[in-house]
């Protein structure tokens, strides 16, 4: 990025980050839904954006995560912030099981398998599996979370959590991209019998990509049950999966910035027209039949690699 | 064994009804290898359409219960596969020569445009058949009792089932259905119309899934605007059960999987009933995806 860039960014950003002063508590709190879901989604931008793997099973990562939080948390009152770690580690050892076996499957075959996964734990968390899940009501009562000796209870203090982790998950994922997993992540997903050919492991890749996005939605899931104090297996039905699919496809498949703003839109935009909720979802599928044919690279596309050979020569001087 | 054999005719009669949604699934992918997600919400527009046309209609007040059903039947069949037809050409035609992404995130968005329009005119709650219609007769099978309206699937179901593979096998129509899903190019060579194949492969899968929406509708009483979804995925692994792209093995595989739904929970557990199907789909991607009948493989999945 060239100066103006980062000053454009800069400015927006921290622009972003007196917001709460300016909005009223509905509003702040629209963020922070919109924090969470720009956090799920770049995490599934990771698996479905970066490596090509069409996962709609997403929100059975996000659920355990969530409820790896809230157990930890009501049975052994293990402050919920420090269950993060754990409800990560849950979330990406369940995908990689669950991953292991179906990860080499084409396209769609794999999109129907995280389907059915997803729906399994959904129906698994529903039934009460170990007796720890609470049922259908869910677990209630986790407590607020505590900042060096701050507890997090209003909106706006929420704001700062939740986007303070989504800089964070911004930069390292940014970081990510530039490295050579992420190189070889983007390289599977344009030709895998290549990338093969070139040495490059491709079911361990895929793998790590699974968890490694399953692992990041698990955090975001303890965020949400921390904001929420109360979760149920409704919060990770199917849909909440599909949106997650459309945000990063809506946005542009591996593409940060296209993510971040289709997550405004998506999330957004339903909570401005509020008066037509009940079409929203209508509307969201017509928008990802439409945008197929016109603009199915994604609002916001990835410019792909460029490498400057002239910068090359100078630097190594040959 | 009185509750097994229920359990049984039930399961034979959900299977069916798989069946005939899984032909749609399997019809499609074989020509065009497109998985189409909104095919489980036009088996939902079948039951809706069906109730429908039932209330409004009081067909089965002017002529008889038996004509008025098969008339009933056939308008619901005309109307979806014209919707399937509609589908197609909005959907899946501007598609056709874009990665699969694109073509499957387009059958997704359909299926959540379809779901949604039904939802808006007909409102969120369960919509109920009117149960006077209908009859409650149960017929005496060698002592064990089953309800006519089971019995009446399975039959119809079969039928429709037969129907189809004999229109697949014998007919001209039926060959070039066959070749373009063998090979599309060759098939264009040999002066078959692919579009047309293709049409009416989406006006054929789709009737019959509006079929089992209605029958779905007869059977249990009650429709919702997204019971399409579930249904779907479970035909779907009907027909990935059978092997995908394979018209008997669709049949087979809705059976097989009724069966094993209806047993799995009458003897395992009723709460984990919806798990049954997707666990079964996991196992069979894993295990043997080509499906049990499957013995066309073009690529590797």
């Amino acid at each position: 990025m060239n100066r103006a860039a980062w000053l454009g960014t800069g400015s927006c950003a921290a622009l972003f980050a007196v917001a709460p002063l300016f909005l009223n508590t509905y509003q702040v709190d629209v963020l922070n839904s919109i924090g969470l879901y720009a956090l799920l989604a770049l995490s599934l931008n990771l698996i479905l954006g970066e490596a090509g793997l069409f996962n709609m099973g997403h929100a059975a990562f996000y659920a355990m995560g969530a409820y790896t939080a809230a157990i930890l948390n009501t049975r052994y009152q293990i402050p919920i912030l420090w269950t993060l770690p754990f409800s990560g580690l849950a979330a990406g050892l369940f995908a990689l099981a669950v991953a292991r076996p179906v990860v080499h499957l084409r396209g769609d075959y794999l999109l129907i398998v995280t389907i059915g996964v997803g729906e399994i734990v959904r129906i698994a968390l529903v039934n009460d599996v170990f007796g720890i899940t609470g049922g259908a009501n869910g677990i209630f009562g986790i407590s607020r979370p505590r900042l060096f000796g701050w507890v997090i209870r209003r909106p706006e203090e929420f704001f700062y959590l939740i986007w303070g982790f989504v800089g964070l998950t911004i930069f390292l994922f940014l970081r990510l991209k530039q490295s050579r997993f992420g190189r070889a992540l983007n390289y599977l997903r344009e030709d895998e019998v290549a990338a093969e050919g070139s040495g490059i492991n491709t079911d361990h890749y895929k793998l790590a990509a699974f968890g490694l996005g399953a692992a990041w939605a698990g955090m975001a899931g303890t965020l949400f049950a921390a904001k929420m104090t109360i979760i149920s297996p409704e919060s990770f039905n199917f849909w909440e999966s599909v949106v997650l699919f459309m945000i990063v496809i809506l946005g542009g498949a591996g593409s940060i910035p296209g993510v971040l703003l289709a997550a405004f839109l998506v999330v957004g935009l339903p909570e401005l027209f509020r008066e037509f909720a009940g079409a929203r979802m209508l509307v969201f599928g017509l928008v990802m039949m439409v945008m197929m044919v016109i603009r199915p690279q994604g609002l916001l596309p990835t410019r792909g690699r460029h490498f400057s050979l002239a910068a090359r020569v100078k630097e190594t001087g040959r | 064994m009185e509750e097994f054999l229920q359990q049984l005719t039930n399961g034979l009669a959900v299977g069916g009804i798989y069946a005939l949604i899984a032909l749609g699934y399997t019809m499609v992918y074989g020509v065009l290898k497109l998985i189409n997600f909104a095919h489980g919400d036009l088996f939902t527009y079948g039951a809706y359409l069906g109730l429908t046309l039932l209330t409004s209609l009081a067909l089965t007040d002017r002529v008889g219960f038996a004509l008025g059903v098969l008339v009933l039947v056939l308008m619901v069949m005309g109307l979806v596969a014209i919707l399937g037809a509609m589908l197609e050409r909005a959907a899946y035609r501007p598609l056709r020569e874009s990665p699969r992404l694109s073509a499957v995130v387009s059958a997704l968005g359909a299926s959540i445009f379809l779901q949604n329009t039904l939802m808006l005119v007909y409102g969120a709650r369960f919509q109920v058949y009117p149960d006077e219609i209908l009859p409650a007769a149960t017929l005496d099978v060698f002592g064990l009792y089953i309800p006519l309206m089971r019995v009446l699937i399975v039959l119809a179901s079969v039928a429709m089932m037969v129907a189809l593979y004999l229109f697949i096998q014998k007919t001209r129509i039926g060959t070039a259905i066959r070749a373009a899903a063998i090979d599309q190019s060759a098939a264009r060579l040999m002066g078959i119309d692919v579009n047309r194949v293709i049409l009416l492969v989406f006006l054929l899968g789709p009737a019959l899934g509006g079929a089992a929406g209605l029958m779905v509708g007869l059977y249990y009483g009650q429709v919702n605007f997204t019971m399409g979804w579930v249904y779907g995925m479970k035909a779907f692994t009907a027909a990935i059960l059978g092997g995908i792209g394979n018209i008997p093995g669709a049949m087979v595989g809705g059976l097989l999987l009724g069966v094993i739904e209806a047993l799995g929970a009458a003897y395992v557990s009723i709460a984990w009933k919806d798990a049954i199907a997707f666990c079964v789909l996991i196992l069979i991607l894993i295990v043997r995806p080509t499906g049990l009948l499957g013995e066309r493989v073009a690529d590797k999945i």
